[in-house]
This record gives structure tokens, C-alpha cells and sequence, in this order.
């Protein structure tokens, strides 16, 4: 090698160590991660800057993940269907441990300390729970029911005040309240015959209420988690019971309870609606017609606005309904096949994720427009790292 | 000759009518909207796995049925205002592929 190539090579080197003593130290708060469902990938993204990090690779089947954050904010946790739980360091850009815990999974949940990870599995349908340092497995728990001891996919598990969580059993028929304070010896409250086919739940940021919805008849199945020993209240069984049922194309979540004035906005099953519930009486106060069968109705943080995407065939719309006068004041278009939003910390912006034009776009929550796109591939999910400091999510 | 020819295009599937484009959509479908429930591979999730050996000995029958008419009672919903027979059929091979 001659001298000229060794002395580029040296200044080369020196750049690169000098740059790396000086690195801008990485804040984490308003960071997230974009979901790539085809790729089993996902995207680390920055809120503030609109702006893509980078990409950690080789994370399973993603085709219906989910991600809960550490409370410090630095690892994202992520839940994909073939089972994998992985780590990752969205200081580092790396993942850090991977396990594939099951052959079936459908989300999970962080414990009120930040120090366990359930899991709910569909098969073998259960909840497990791992330390959230090591990923080390300290309690298992089949989904067992009936004399038969069949076992049911585990759906909407969240985690609740007093180290606990809350799941339900979409075969089963039942909701789980499992106390983790001995993590390798969770203590379950099971209440059977709560209504059929729970499909998602969510529990509202204070806490206090834990909300399951069904699939297999109308209406949600609530529990109020400051006395459960009340039991599971069926709430809503008879509305629009002889309305024509539609059939599903893509099941409904549950997320982004409005507390607007007591408010809860929830997606109805099968029909072209967002339901308004009153908290304080859990009366049905409002059917608003919408675009197509809801997938996720969202609020804002300052729940002045609720947004909706929708089921196939019509998930290029998204409407946008006034919590004031529960209007519909704005019918979007993002693009095809929008899967799943997520707003800004404070709520200026929405991401929206838009499956078939491999592309996630920013959007002004204020004049409607479009304010930022990013690329990405075959994006789902967007979690941003603040959900770490909320309940249930 | 024109016999054997004749039975070599009636042993090809009836799917040669698809453009390329129906077929990307198509496909986009399966990977992602049945997906949603089945898994991408299709290996089971709210639906039962659809993976080829899974579907083995399973007739097309049943899977058109299936996905045409949806199953009452479940979650599987009827496709059939979106996927016409030869559709259908066509993601029924496509399945079957391992
Ligand atoms: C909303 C959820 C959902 C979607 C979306 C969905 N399926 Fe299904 N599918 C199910 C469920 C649940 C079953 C099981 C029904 C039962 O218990 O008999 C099923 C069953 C099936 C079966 C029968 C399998 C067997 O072993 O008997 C086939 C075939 C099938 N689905 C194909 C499809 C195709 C193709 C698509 C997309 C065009 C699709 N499904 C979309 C939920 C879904």
C-alpha cells in the first residue's frame, strides 16, 4: 500500500472515532417505530424532525404486531404473530434479544413498574410473562377452560394499577385479572360467561375501567377494576339488535378512549358507525354514521378530535369527527389501504401508515393537509414512545 | 397432437384468463387483507392456518366455499362480492403452492 492510501486511511479512521466521541447523545421521547409487515422489519422514526433513523431487520412474522415501550423510553418491545418478542434499543439502533415464545401471538403489555412483559398467544392460547431486562420467562399461564381443558386465543391485554393485568379469552368467554405482584406466581381472577367472542379490549387511562368488546353478540363486556368483585357488566346487549349484520373484512380494535366530558367513542362491529357511550351510565348516546366498518377510532390527546380508518374495501378513507357536535368534519383520502394512525405526543400531527402505497404520511391535525411522507414498506403499525407513560397502552 | 394439446390446456388451471395485474392484486389481497387474520405466510391466527400442508386434504370445494360464502357463526366473512370464481380458484392454487 503506498503512503498517500495510509495517510487517507488514518485521517479516515481519526474522522470516524472523533465523530463518534462527539455523536449527538439521542433523546428518546419522541421517537417510535414503524412497523414493515411484509418484511418483518421495522422503521425507527423521529416525531419532531418527520424523519426516518433507521431500520432493524429480521424480526419474524409482523403481519399483526404490536409494540409497548420501557418506561426510561430507550427499548421498544415488539409482538409479532409468529410468536417473537424482540428488544429493541432505539438509542443503539440494534436489536438487542429476540425469543420466539410461541407459535402464535397477537400483543402484549408492560407492568405498572416497566419490569414485566406479558404476551398473549392465541396458539397455544395463554399469557406469559417475561422480566423485561432479560426476557427471561418467569410465569406461564394456559388459557385452559371447560371440562375438556381446550385452550382459547388470548386477546386485549393490557396492563392495569397494582402491578396487574387484564386479558380476555376469545373462545373461553371469560376476562382474566391477573395480579403479578409474585411475577412467577400471578394470582388469576377469571369471570366466565362475560357475552360471546371478545375480540379487543381497552382499558381507560385512569385506569378504572377495563372494556372488552365482542364479536359474537352485540355490545361490550366492562369491568370496573375498583370493584371487581361486582363482576363483568354486559353493556350496550341491545342496540341496533335488528339492524343487518355486514360481514366483518378486517376485525375492529380498541384503543384511544376519548374522555372528552365522559366520553367513549368505540367502533362498531359489522356496521358503518362509530358508537359515543356515556361513562357515567354506560348509556348508548349516539350512533354517528361513517365512511365504512371502523377499524381503529382514535382521539386526539386533547380529545377535541376523534379519527377513523376503516375495514376493506374502504380503507383509503379516513374521516375525522368533531367531539363538539360529533360531526364528521373531514373525509380524507391518504392513500390505499390505511392501516393504522398515531398522533404526536400533544397532538399537532397524525401518522398515518398506508399499506399499499409503501409510504407513511404526516398529516396537520389543524388545516387537514398533508405535511411530511416518508417512505416505508408495506407499513402497519406506528407506536410512538410515549405511550411508555400510559396506562394500558 | 391437437388432443394432447387440447387436454394440456384443460388440465391448466382456469386461471389463464387474469391479467397480471388482477394477479398482483390478487395476491396483494391474500398476503395482506386475509392476512389480517390468517397470518403472513398464512400460518394461523384469528383463522386457521392456510399454509399448503395444512390445506393438504382439505378439497377445493370446501376452500371455494369457504372463502366465497364465508362460515356463519365465525369470523370468516363471504367474499364473494369481491372475488369472482376464477378468482377464487385462482388463490385457492396459489395456496396450494408450497
Ligand atoms: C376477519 C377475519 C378473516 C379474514 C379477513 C379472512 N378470514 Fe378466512 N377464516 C377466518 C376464520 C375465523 C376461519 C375459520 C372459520 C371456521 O371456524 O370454520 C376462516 C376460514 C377460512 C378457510 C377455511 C379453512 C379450513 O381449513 O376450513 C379458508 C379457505 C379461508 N378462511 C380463506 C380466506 C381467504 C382467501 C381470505 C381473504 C380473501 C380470508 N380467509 C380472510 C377469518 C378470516
Amino acid at each position: 500500500m503506498n503512503l498517500k492510501l495510509w495517510r487517507c486511511l488514518i485521517v479516515i479512521t481519526g474522522w470516524l472515532l472523533w465523530s463518534a466521541l462527539n455523536a449527538e447523545p439521542r433523546a428518546s421521547g419522541d421517537l417510535g417505530l414503524v412497523i414493515e409487515r411484509e418484511t418483518g422489519s421495522v422503521l425507527i422514526i423521529n416525531t419532531t424532525t418527520a424523519s426516518t433513523l433507521s431500520r432493524i431487520d429480521n424480526l419474524g412474522d409482523l403481519s399483526h404486531a404490536s409494540v409497548v415501550f420501557s418506561r426510561d423510553q430507550r427499548y421498544a418491545y415488539v409482538f409479532g404473530r409468529d410468536g417473537g418478542l424482540s428488544k429493541i434499543d432505539l438509542l443503539q439502533d440494534k436489536l438487542v434479544k429476540r425469543i420466539v415464545q410461541s407459535g402464535n401471538s397477537i400483543g402484549g403489555a408492560i407492568s405498572q413498574d416497566g419490569k414485566l412483559i406479558a404476551v398473549s398467544n392465541y396458539t397455544p392460547g395463554g399469557v406469559k410473562i417475561f422480566a423485561a431486562d432479560t426476557l427471561e420467562l418467569l410465569a406461564d399461564l394456559p388459557a385452559e377452560y371447560g371440562d375438556e381443558h381446550k385452550r382459547s386465543k388470548v386477546v386485549g391485554l393490557v396492563d392495569a394499577p397494582g402491578q396487574k393485568f387484564v386479558c380476555s379469552l376469545f373462545e373461553a368467554n371469560q376476562i382474566w385479572l391477573i395480579d403479578a405482584k409474585n411475577p412467577r406466581q400471578p394470582q388469576v381472577t377469571k369471570f366466565e360467561d362475560i357475552g360471546a367472542q371478545p375480540y379487543d379490549a381497552l382499558l381507560t387511562p385512569d385506569g378504572h375501567f377495563y372494556a372488552a368488546g365482542l364479536f359474537g353478540e352485540k355490545g361490550l363486556a366492562l369491568l370496573d377494576l375498583w370493584q371487581p368483585e361486582n363482576g363483568v357488566e354486559h353493556i350496550l346487549a341491545d342496540y341496533g339488535k335488528d339492524d343487518e349484520q355486514m360481514p366483518v373484512y378486517k376485525m375492529p380494535h380498541l384503543e384511544g378512549w376519548t374522555v372528552a366530558g365522559d366520553l367513549l367513542f368505540v367502533p362498531a362491529v359489522g356496521q358503518h358507525e362509530v358508537l359515543v357511550i356515556d361513562q357515567r351510565d354506560w348509556q348508548l348516546i349516539k350512533r354517528i354514521p361513517v365512511a365504512g366498518q371502523p377499524v381503529f377510532v382514535m382521539s386526539r390527546p386533547d380529545a377535541r378530535q376523534v379519527w377513523v380508518n376503516f375495514a376493506f374495501p374502504d380503507n383509503q378513507t379516513v374521516q375525522v369527527i368533531d367531539v363538539k357536535d360529533f360531526s364528521v368534519i373531514q373525509t380524507l383520502q391518504p392513500g390505499k389501504a390505511v392501516l393504522h394512525m398515531e398522533f404526536t405526543p400533544r397532538g399537532e400531527a397524525v401518522w398515518m401508515a398506508v399499506r399499499d402505497e409503501d409510504k407513511v404520511v404526516v398529516y396537520d391535525t389543524d388545516s387537514f393537509r398533508q405535511s411530511a411522507q416518508l417512505p416505508a414498506r408495506k407499513p402497519s403499525g406506528i407506536f410512538f414512545s410515549n405511550r411508555a407513560n400510559q396506562l394500558g397502552l | 397432437m391437437p388432443y394432447l394439446l387440447l387436454l394440456l390446456l384443460a388440465s391448466q388451471p382456469v386461471v389463464a384468463d387474469l391479467s397480471s395485474a388482477r394477479q398482483a392484486e390478487l395476491l396483494n389481497m391474500l398476503k395482506h387483507d386475509c392476512g389480517s387474520c390468517h397470518g403472513l405466510p398464512p400460518k394461523g391466527g384469528l383463522g386457521p392456518s392456510l399454509m399448503a400442508d395444512a390445506i393438504a386434504d382439505k378439497t377445493d370445494a370446501l376452500l371455494f366455499d369457504a372463502i366465497q360464502n364465508g362460515r356463519a357463526g365465525t369470523a370468516m366473512p363471504a367474499w364473494r362480492p369481491f372475488l369472482n370464481a376464477e378468482e377464487t380458484h385462482w388463490m385457492i392454487q396459489r395456496l396450494r403452492q408450497p
